[in-house]
């Protein structure tokens, strides 16, 4: 029986500036920043939570051809990447002031829904990231 | 891909959620090619090239798909929808709604329960595709 997510990815071009965004804007901290040889073994997660490891993996030889890794990225820079992360804070309004002040791009404006208050950015790369507080509101506040 | 493919792509991508955002505001070409730094004539065509559909169409799409959600999950009117969604005229609206749903708003309502998805989720996977049940206009 599975019982946690311990790690997931996203792509990203360049994982110094990868670093920047995830670590010195959005106030993740690294978990792992490895040098394998083949590959930098790069994770963030949030801070003091030690579960959930997110891997910052560029795409590109050995493990997938130039043409595929090509095609991975035209993908994610139009942003058909989906729904990459979601995650959580106490203070939405805050985290979306503060984000906003250090030039993060809003793809999606604070917005009351149906399950709390949430607002969507873009990372450098075109991934879709959204942060949100939970909690209900009510049914005729959802958009 | 060269960089200044992807680089195009992002600004591109930054258009079209300002078209996510801003879609009941009166959007202009201009604006949105200010905002990918590109000229009207390149914004379009670039556009296009980038999803597949001009953005003028992509706007329809989007203001459509909040249509459907307001029709299906408030009782608004129909006329007040047209407007909440940046329609200015029921007309236009109408005509719109009926080429990409391939029905009325109001036998849309009549037909539709509301549906329970994340409703941040529902403005990507609930808009009406423009190849779906209905073909779109020609050049539009």
């Amino acid at each position: 029986m599975l019982n946690s997510i311990n790690i997931s990815h996203i792509f990203v071009f360049d994982q110094d500036k990868a670093l920047d965004f995830y670590v010195g804007k959005l106030g993740l901290e690294v978990s792992n920043d490895l040098d394998l040889g083949v590959m930098r073994w790069l994770t963030v997660r949030a801070p003091g939570n030690p579960t959930h490891d997110i891997l910052l993996e560029v795409p590109g030889a050995p493990a997938m051809d130039p043409k595929t890794a090509e095609q991975v990225r035209e993908l994610i820079s139009k942003g058909a990447s989906g729904f990459a992360a979601g995650f959580t804070t106490a203070d939405v309004k805050k985290t979306y002031e503060d984000l906003k002040g250090k030039g993060v791009e809003i793809a999606d404006e604070l917005t009351e829904r149906d399950y709390g208050s949430d607002f969507g950015i873009r990372d450098p790369f075109g991934n879709h990231l959204r942060i949100v507080q939970l909690g209900r509101v009510p049914a005729e506040a959802k958009l | 891909m060269t960089q200044a493919t992807e680089q195009l792509n992002r600004r591109m991508l930054r258009a079209r959620d300002a078209i996510d955002r801003a879609y009941a505001q009166p959007l202009d070409i201009a604006s949105l090619a200010e905002v990918a730094n590109v000229s009207s004539a390149h914004f379009i065509r670039t556009f296009r090239a980038t999803f597949g559909e001009t953005p003028h169409r992509y706007l329809q799409r989007r203001r459509v798909e909040r249509a459907m959600f307001l029709l299906r999950e408030s009782t608004r009117s129909v006329t007040d929808v047209c407007l909440d969604v940046g329609f200015a005229s029921l007309g236009t609206f109408s005509r719109t709604f009926n080429e990409i749903v391939g029905t009325t708003p109001t036998d849309y309502r009549a037909r539709r329960a509301p549906i329970d998805a994340p409703t941040c989720f529902a403005m990507s996977w609930m808009r009406p595709s423009s190849f779906g049940e209905a073909p779109p206009n020609n050049g539009s």
